[in-house]
């Protein structure tokens, strides 16, 4: 400060730390990972299941031909609304639950890089989440998830939910470049000793690859959205060709950002099941260099293929032969993988617990979306295939059969290290039967439809089109999904509150988050591990077969050196800044324009000044 | 021992048995099925879609096959048994990255190849048989050229002829957002981008009445946006573009005559054109024309079927439709444009009376 010619002065607030260790304040103050990963699984989870409620909405009322059970207003909100819920509210912020969980613990490291950060991630994601999903009040919004231009146009558009939609995301985008930025470095930085790059657990490098393409990918999405928000609020012309401007222009913004998340959501589970296989089949993972390569191949290739979207759009057939070609090359990295976890198996011990069974319901459910994905990439044919019920059909396969599978075999893999509890194994394999039937009943008439030439997104048919059968058969089968989540909360419910108490390494685990108690204490590891090879706990228990598993907190004084981040309030306080802020920009004409912003924006200001002064530790 | 020999011969009974079912056991009418391509691009199309659905079987069958058979094979007998820990080997996976390849280098060959097939309509196209297709929010406007004047275009809408056996080359356009033009049997389908168009071609094989749907989702009733394409031999082509470019018969029943007035002072004319014949390239009126609408299959963009079966138009059908649509349009096209801004809709000063709604139906019959 001294090297300043005028001093500032610095206004002293000094608002007492938060020290809530147990009951509700400690959950908003927190700023152990783990408790944040816990709440994001648990917030994700219910937003997955009104996503659920909008999905049986929609099957309701396609069950059969011109039904009345929603309005085709509300249907186009049902749509639209399910689709950005199940993407970036619901599989986004799971598989952020396991990034925040498991990273630390499974490279040897007592919390992330910028735990204040982390918390701030979550807060900002909560407050995204419950914007959106209240703009059902008063209408939500309804130009589908890929936002279409000109359909988002003031004119075409003029109530509040296309605002709602656009702010919404703004704000998780925010909340997403912060967590991936922090697992980049958390990643680089705070690996244990030895932990090399090429001994770094499956789960870790998908999480790290799903983060580079996050902080690449989020950046174009926000341009696409601001340009749409100047275009609202302030009669810019972007996407207006009355004016000159160009609504393609949108769908490639859109898909640019569009296919990398794809792999933003498929990468993570991938990396799941990477972990599941090997454990339950007591070999190590096959070909781990060449599934590493696959994911990076994945992700670089995941920029090249955009206009596959597009097939339809006009590009002329040398734009699709380009993207055609691409596309169908990136199959091969992805066959690759799938080879390797079936070798992974092969020769091995094979125990069928409820996560393997997920892990290997992946397999062959994504094989199915995985087909239909290269069935696409046929452009020729695609122009047959596009926007009918093929497409969704085809989705559900990769992320519901994909991504959801991989998430339900992480959620049961990694239960009691952090529950600390057992669930039941016969009630989980009642779960996966239940989805494998359901999932295969609800999206594989889709296929059917859809080659009949039902278009996607339509709230009613005709009779005598020949769709009526395999629609009834469709929605019949979301009650099999249904009961089958209905059975796994009764399940992890009920156990995570009374089930048998966890021991450390229930499944003879081969990564570093076994060789602690379930659940880890706070500073998660006692002695920082020192890693000399690739599954390394696998092969410390092989190569002592009678050590013990170290228990924690139980070696005694040497707790007490070690330094934990404090929790703080600031994180919460600039996350309800930008709520509030962004509450203001939709609502902007209420009582004075822009007060609400305004509010909101010296809120966030408070925090971000308040928490740049907290010291990490206050001095003891 | 199974016997494998037995086997050989059921599994393919079994194959076909299952795929006959779906396609076509179940199915009643599939006016829109993409399997009953009735002209050459849907039929290069659909050929492109047989080889890869047949790659896709193998390896459907092979991957899961051999994931089945680990599962069950290598099941843990033993609790205290560790296999042996192979981290890979590189032959296996140098073989399994190679042939997806090469498959799916063999499959690219058709696909590029009938990609540029449907993209440019074929020499012998006549410009004749031009068509232009705009899209509505929720309706498809058609125009052929004139064949008498060459600066002029004949327009009609929701229900457009082709000539069976020749090329029709298709020109695009959107007057509001992004609508899909599709007609499955005859060709995939190709985006109306507004200021941007596009063009595509499609031939019918067959005479027939050929179901089309917007497949883009453009806004409140995109699922009761649908047309038809009636393909007639080349002669009955001729004699409808001619019959088109006329307008109907002036009828001399009063009701009729009462309902041409009301049509006039209920403001219906301000957004439907009576006129078939309009100048090349002039923007086309707010909603659709009306000049031959008693002719038509169908009413609403294909919503509500004038007749009993599809085909020719029985005029009691027609007129409850009418009846109804002129009644409540928006309980048969949420959002439509006339329920919203037609001021017998908006004004309740100006609701149409029963006699008004009897007279409008009465006249607009006589549109044949």
């Amino acid at each position: 400060m001294s090297s300043l010619p005028i001093p500032i002065p610095i206004p002293n607030i000094r608002i007492p730390r938060p020290v809530h260790p147990t009951g509700i304040w400690s959950w908003f103050t927190t700023i152990d990972h783990k408790r944040i990963g816990i709440l994001y699984g648990i917030t994700a989870f219910f937003l997955f299941l009104s996503g659920g409620v909008e999905a049986t909405l929609m099957r309701l009322q396609l069950a059969g031909p011109e039904l009345g059970i929603v309005s085709a207003a509300i249907y186009n909100q049902l749509f639209t609304m399910h689709g950005t819920t199940m993407i970036f509210l619901a599989i986004m912020p799971l598989s952020a639950a396991f990034f925040n969980y498991l990273i630390p613990l499974q490279i040897g490291a007592r919390d992330v890089a910028f735990p204040r950060l982390n918390a701030f991630s979550y807060w900002t994601f909560l407050g995204g989440a419950l914007m959106l999903k209240l703009s059902w009040i008063g209408g939500a919004t309804d130009a589908g998830w890929f936002g279409y231009a000109p359909l988002t146009s003031i004119d075409q558009n003029p109530g509040k939910g296309i605002d709602f939609w656009i702010i919404s995301l703004q704000i998780l985008g925010i909340a997403s470049l912060a967590s991936a930025f922090n697992f980049i470095v958390t990643i680089i930085n705070l690996r244990a000793p030895g932990m090399t790059w090429m001994r770094l657990p499956l789960f870790t490098w998908m999480t790290f690859i799903t983060a580079i393409l996050l902080v690449l990918a989020f950046p174009v999405i926000t341009v696409a959205l601001i340009e749409l928000t100047f275009d609202r609020y302030f009669g810019f012309n972007f996407f207006n060709v009355a004016n000159g401007g160009s609504v393609v222009l949108w769908q490639h913004l859109f898909w640019v950002f569009g296919h990398p998340e794809v792999y933003i959501l498929i990468l993570p589970a991938m990396g799941i099941v990477s972990e599941v296989l090997p454990v339950f089949s007591k070999k190590p993972l096959f070909g781990y260099a060449t599934v590493v390569l696959a994911g990076v191949i994945i992700a670089f290739m995941g920029w090249m293929v955009w206009s596959h979207h597009m097939f339809t759009v006009g590009l002329g057939p040398v734009a699709n032969t380009v993207f055609t070609i691409t596309t169908m090359l990136i199959a091969v990295p992805t066959g690759i993988k799938m080879f390797n976890w079936i070798g992974t198996i092969w020769g091995g011990s094979i125990k069928l617990n409820t996560p393997m069974l997920f892990s290997l319901g992946f397999i062959a459910m994504f094989l199915i979306g995985g087909l239909s994905g290269v069935m696409h990439a046929v452009s020729a044919h695609d122009a047959q295939q596009q926007d009918t019920y093929f497409v969704p059909a085809h989705i559900h396969y990769v992320l519901f059969g994909g991504a959801i599978m991989a998430i339900l075999s992480g959620i049961y893999y990694w239960f009691p290290k952090y529950s600390g509890k057992m669930y039941s194994e016969k009630e989980g394999k009642i779960h996966f039967w239940l989805m494998m039937i359901g999932q295969n009943v609800t999206f594989f008439p889709m296929h059917f439809v859809g080659l009949d030439g039902m278009p996607r997104r339509i709230y009613t048919y005709a009779e005598g089109m020949g769709w009526d059968l395999w629609n009834a058969v469709a929605t019949a089968g979301v009650f099999i999904l249904i009961a089958g989540f209905l059975v796994m909360i009764n399940n992890l419910g009920r156990h995570w509150r009374n089930g048998p108490t966890a021991p450390s390494d229930p499944w003879d685990g081969r990564t570093l988050e076994w060789s602690i108690s379930s659940p880890p204490p706070e500073h998660n590891f006692d002695e920082i591990p020192v890693v000399t090879a690739l599954d390394d706990w696998w092969v410390t228990k092989q190569d002592s077969p009678n050590r013990a598993v170290p228990v924690s907190g139980g070696s005694g004084d040497e707790t007490h050196d070690i330094h934990m981040p404090q929790a703080s309030y600031w994180p919460f306080v600039v996350a309800l800044g930008l709520f509030v802020g962004a509450y203001g920009v939709v609502f902007n004409d209420l009582i004075f324009p822009y007060l609400i912003a305004g509010i909101g924006l010296i809120i966030t200001f408070i925090g971000v000044y308040s928490w740049s002064l907290e010291p990490v530790n206050d001095p003891e | 021992m199974l016997n494998f020999n037995k086997f050989k011969q059921v599994i393919p009974l079994l194959f076909v048995l299952t795929i006959s079912m779906v396609l076509a056991g179940c199915y009643p009418e599939h006016n829109q099925s993409t399997f009953d391509a009735s002209g050459p691009v849907a039929e290069r199309q659909l050929n492109v879609f047989w080889w890869i659905l047949a790659g896709a079987a193998i390896v459907f069958v092979l991957v899961e096959a051999v994931l089945a058979y680990s599962i069950i094979k290598y099941r843990r007998k033993d609790e205290s048994e560790t296999p042996k820990q192979t981290h890979g080997n590189a032959k296996l996976e140098f073989v399994w990255t190679s042939l997806p390849a090469l498959m799916l280098i063999i499959i690219a060959i058709p696909t590029i190849n009938t990609l540029f097939y449907a993209a440019d309509p074929p020499k012998h196209a006549l410009e004749q048989h031009t068509l232009k297709a705009i899209g509505h929010q929720w309706w498809f406007e058609f125009r052929y050229p004139s064949p008498n004047e060459s600066d002029k275009e004949i327009v009609t809408a929701n229900e457009v002829y082709i000539p069976v056996g020749y090329p029709v080359s298709i020109e695009l356009d959107s007057v509001d957002v992004i609508h899909s033009f599709w007609v499955p049997k005859l060709a995939g389908k190709v985006d109306m981008v507004p200021a941007e168009g596009n063009t595509m071609w499609f031939e019918a094989d067959e005479p027939g009445v050929y179901y089309g749907q917007c497949a883009e989702y453009c806004g409140d009733s995109h699922a009761n946006m649908r047309f038809r394409v009636v393909a007639v031999p080349e002669n009955e082509f001729n004699d409808w573009l001619i019959y088109q470019s006329t307008p109907a018969t002036e009828s001399a029943d009063p009701l009729a005559l009462e309902g041409k007035e009301v049509f006039k002072t209920a403001g219906c004319s301000g957004c439907h054109a009576l006129k078939t014949v309009v100048n090349k390239g002039s923007k086309g009126r707010i909603g659709p024309n009306l000049a031959h609408v008693a002719s038509r299959r169908h009413l609403a963009a294909g919503v509500l079927t004038n007749s009993e079966d599809g085909g020719l138009v029985n005029d009691s059908y027609l007129q409850e439709n009418l009846r109804n649509w002129i009644q409540d349009p928006n309980s048969i096209k949420p959002g439509n444009i006339m329920a919203a801004q037609g001021v017998v809709y908006t004004n309740p000063d100006r609701k149409l009376t029963e006699g008004e709604i009897s007279a409008l139906v009465g006249y607009l019959t006589t549109l044949k």
